[in-house]
């Protein structure tokens, strides 16, 4: 449980949205400083977080500071609500920040996600903030962050284009489906944080203003709204999405991205929404997919 | 029967609610008390402290019973408190040459100024086990002898009369002392940040780092100058006052390693140091300090850089253990989303596989569709 934070016992005291109010400071500089150079990755004193280094602690950290009381928050855990680290979040901020909470995407202002973008169409005046695990594109082509960051100053790029030519050459195919790497306002490449490639186009152009944070290697990076941002690939290899060759079992929707749900253990399988509120937003207004037409009919 | 895979929030605090009655225990035995985890587990408590970076031994006990033990859940739960302090200032530098000496040793004179003082030492036990503690034998009370109060100069002292050690290193008069806690990293580091960083560093990952220097790994010769325990005053520089107030007084342990010399043409042949302080009573971890903050100097003395332990980015990127811990358990959090795009790739090649396949044993046949 999180220990209850309000009460004064004089041992320990916590601020509104558990950061004090320097950092808080310190960090929305840094969140200026991104959303100034998108896609660049602002360095920033990330502190210890009371949820661990791999669990969101940058994510948390961005949202604490741009929280306000009339703030209402969303948090989603692979397109979920309802994922344990969700739940442990948004109960978290409703702890120690009191603020609104709510499963529904239109409604939110601040959306706090892993590994997701929403599949409903986010709005100006809304904010959606990113937990990032490697915020460098280029770490696994090259360890040393001296080296990266020479890179990114030099637009020196080559190497990202050799490793997806690299892939086609051996797989006939871009190996990376995920933290599908993009070029931010014709500048910057950045990672979308671990998001299915499928979600890269709707960053492109979105109302939406777009933060990240990574609270283990302490960066911040933005993506304003209306900003350009592309999918690195070829002439002769286009980017391209998933495709799903089933629309959702529970809502019939198409063109969304679906989790793999494994029925029993003779091979019986079937595919659902990875968005939950927007799968059930979909049954609500009378959408019913294969699985969920059927129970009817039983 | 969909909704079985999602975690949600009543699992969570039934998950919880297990957890508090399993570090409680059996409810018949008294529940240990912070007191006693001060008392009885005091080299515990000096980890968790040195870790954390918060020199409070109630917080610091209060965070192991919490941790049932977990000395990095510990660590953790300390971290994440301290973070919320407010920085009040900096203090002076700790004048460890006035220490209040609870154990001294040289490994590189037989007898010095100050004496060798072996003081709580597991060093010369036989690390048998003592059914005494099963009864709760009477312990006798330790001998004392009157306290030394005048200063005990520094084994690096003696050797820099002589000029045979190099100095301690000057930083520019302007040097603001840098807080790895508020500041992001950048590499490379400045030796105070150093410092600061592999004082908080893992014990167990420096240990290592500090072995495989001593195996070849980046030999750097070192002798153990001298370790030293006990406590020392902090003092902070009041601007309204003028003047030094003290805050109370701190244990720590230092360790100076007298490592490989060095000269040129130029100079002549000088030892160099290696340093490590740390919070408590950790001469593991003091020790451990010196040897990988003196292989971290290879490139400031010219060495080659051929080792993981003369690497800082390596080393200081990785010492940190609630970093490492976080990140290598989070791999326990849901990732079916990019394993589902994983999934669909390897499903998808796999079937071209098969259709070039067929296709190379029959040339003729139409192509079917993959299964």
């Amino acid at each position: 449980m999180i220990p209850d934070v309000s009460q004064d016992n004089g041992l320990a005291t916590y601020n509104f949205a558990y950061l004090d109010e320097q950092t808080k400071r310190m960090i929305r500089r840094a969140i200026l400083k991104a959303i100034a150079i998108p896609g660049y990755q602002v360095p920033f004193a990330s502190r210890e977080m009371p949820m661990p280094y791999g669990w969101g602690t940058g994510g948390v950290q961005v949202t604490a500071a741009i929280l306000g009381p009339d703030d209402v928050l969303k948090v989603i855990d692979q397109g979920a609500d309802d994922t344990t680290n969700a739940v442990s979040i948004r109960a978290f901020f409703q702890k120690v920040a009191n603020v609104a909470v709510t499963t529904r995407t239109v409604d939110a202002t601040i959306i706090q996600t892993r590994h997701r973008i929403p599949e409903e169409k986010l709005s100006a005046g809304q904010v959606l903030v990113y937990q990032v695990p490697i915020p460098e594109p280029l770490r696994f082509l090259e360890p040393r962050e001296t080296e990266t960051r020479k890179m990114h100053a030099l637009e020196e790029y080559g190497l990202m284009h050799v490793k997806l030519y690299e892939d086609i050459a051996r797989n006939g195919h871009i190996a990376t489906t995920y933290a599908y790497p993009v070029k931010v306002h014709r500048r910057y490449v950045m990672d979308p944080s671990p998001t299915p490639k499928f979600d890269n186009p709707k960053m492109h152009m979105s109302p939406a203003l777009q933060l990240f944070g990574a609270g283990r290697e302490k960066r911040i990076y933005a993506v304003p709204p209306f900003t350009d941002v592309v999918s690195l690939d070829f002439e002769d290899h286009p980017f391209a999405i998933q495709h799903f060759d089933k629309p959702c079992a529970l809502c019939g929707a198409d063109h969304v991205y679906l989790d793999e749900v494994i029925l029993d253990d003779k091979g019986g399988r079937m595919f659902v929404c990875s968005d939950t509120d927007y799968c059930e937003d979909r049954r609500a207004h009378g959408h019913a997919g294969e699985m969920l037409a059927k129970e009817a009919a039983e | 029967m969909y909704v079985a895979v999602k975690g949600g929030e009543a699992a969570i605090a039934n998950a919880h609610r297990l957890l508090a009655d399993r570090r409680r225990g059996d409810r018949s035995l008294p529940a240990i008390t912070i007191d006693q985890i001060v008392a009885q587990l005091a080299l515990a408590v000096d980890r968790v402290m040195a870790e954390a970076s918060l020199y409070d031994r109630e917080l610091a006990a209060l965070a192991i019973a919490q941790a049932r033990g977990d000395m990095i859940e510990a660590i953790f739960i300390l971290r994440a408190y301290r973070t919320t302090l407010p920085r009040l200032g900096t203090s002076e530098p700790l004048d460890t040459a006035a220490m209040q000496i609870e154990r001294r040793i040289s490994a590189t004179y037989k007898d010095l100024p100050g004496g060798q003082l072996l003081g709580p030492t597991f060093d010369y036990t036989h690390r048998l086990l003592d059914p005494a503690l099963l009864a709760d034998a009477p312990v006798d009370e330790p001998l004392r002898r009157a306290a030394d109060t005048g200063p005990v100069t520094r084994v690096s002292e003696i050797l820099r009369e002589e000029g045979l050690i190099e100095p301690d290193g000057e930083l520019p008069p302007d040097h603001v002392t840098a807080d790895l806690t508020r500041e992001p990293l950048d590499f490379p580091m400045t030796r105070d940040l150093r410092l600061q960083a592999l004082a908080r560093g893992d014990e167990g990952f420096l240990l290592a780092l500090g072995y495989s220097t001593q195996r070849g790994y980046g030999r750097t010769h070192p002798f153990a100058g001298e370790i030293r325990i006990g406590e020392v005053e902090v003092e902070l520089d009041v601007p309204e006052l003028g003047f030094a107030v003290s805050l109370g007084r701190i244990q720590v342990t230092e360790c100076q390693m007298v490592n490989q010399f060095h000269g040129s043409a130029k100079a002549p042949p000088q030892f160099t140091r290696g340093y490590g302080l740390v919070f408590g009573q950790s001469e593991r971890k003091a020790m451990a300090v010196a040897l990988v903050d003196r292989a971290l100097r290879a490139e400031e003395l010219g060495e080659d850089i051929v080792a993981p332990a003369q690497d800082e980015e390596f080393v200081i990127s990785h010492s940190d253990n609630v970093q490492a811990t976080g990140f290598v358990e989070h791999l326990k959090l849901p990732h079916y989303v990019d394993f589902q795009a994983e999934l669909d790739l390897v499903r998808r090649m796999r079937r071209e596989f098969e259709e070039a396949r067929r296709a190379s044993i029959n040339p003729e046949a139409p192509r079917e569709a993959a299964e």
